[in-house]
């Protein structure tokens, strides 16, 4: 059955906020292998005028996946079956880096909801702010459910 | 352009999953891979757009230049059990530049002579 097409628009409660660790930003990056210095050393990354490490860019992964997952995915209402669903595309824009010490809020929102050849395609977007509502940065993620076989 | 040649080995995703707190199976068993019909363990995409990402600030020469990054995942990126892991290529082309005057990229990522990535694009800002 198709996903519910009533769902596009649906916006979620603003999620608890995520406190970005400077110890999380510098294991990220080690992970992803990226050795600029101002991901790593709050030194360097004071020098170039930001409070503390910044992290990379794909570093907000870490939780807008995980909450639009609680959140949207699990919605058992929509009735998503995640052993169906491949990452389709992402996309981040961002108003600034993100900083070592910011408290990140999440809103999720189910953007949109297609269907063809038996698949279905739903983008949520992930509006992150810090808890004053400071836009940091955007996040949508395209999801695919592929059909039943 | 730019060309960069990054190295993925099945030591890379482990530690990629937990520092990214993805968990899927698919990216560390390979029977579980198997059992859902892929040939074996594959990368995260997220773990390609990584790479995708360190090119970028990379060629920018400065870790906060990134205004917009995006790609579709349009392959796998299948990572053998061996030393030797698999190679996954990117490349960043510059695009012109945005209204704001931000320098506009393509990118392409490809593994195996094969396009992992479509529609990969970034803004960044000149410093």
């Amino acid at each position: 059955m198709p996903l519910d097409q009533s769902f596009v628009g649906r916006k979620y409660p603003p999620t608890e906020p995520y406190l970005v660790g400077r110890e999380k930003i510098r294991e990220f990056a080690r992970a992803i292998g990226a050795t600029e210095r101002e991901f790593h050393d709050p030194e360097a990354a004071r020098a170039i005028g930001y409070t503390d490490v910044v992290a990379p860019p794909t570093f907000p992964i870490i939780f807008t996946m995980a909450s639009s997952h609680a959140q949207i995915v699990e919605d058992a209402e929509l009735g998503i079956d995640y052993s169906r669903v491949v990452h389709g595309d992402q996309k981040f824009a961002y108003a600034r880096p993100i900083v070592a010490g910011d408290a990140l809020v999440c809103v999720n929102t189910v953007e949109d909801i297609t269907s063809r050849g038996g698949h279905d395609f739903m983008t949520t977007r992930s509006d992150v702010t810090t808890e004053a509502g400071e836009l940091v940065v955007t996040v949508w993620a395209k999801l695919v459910q592929r059909g039943e076989e | 352009m730019s060309e960069t040649t990054y190295r993925v080995t099945r030591a890379d995703l482990v530690r990629y999953a937990g520092a990214s707190g993805d968990f899927n199976p698919i990216h560390w068993s390979e029977r579980f891979a198997n059992s859902v019909g892929l040939p074996g363990v594959i990368a995260h995409g997220m773990f390609t757009m990584a790479l995708v990402s360190r090119a970028v600030t990379e060629w920018a020469g400065a870790p906060d230049a990134v205004v917009e990054l995006s790609v579709r995942f349009a392959r796998p990126v299948p990572v053998p059990d061996t030393d030797e892991g698999t190679e996954v290529v990117v490349t960043v082309t510059e695009r012109g530049q945005t209204d704001e005057g931000h320098t506009k990229l393509a990118l392409t990522a490809t593994c195996r002579g094969e396009k992992v990535l479509s529609l990969a694009q970034a803004v960044v800002r000149k410093r």
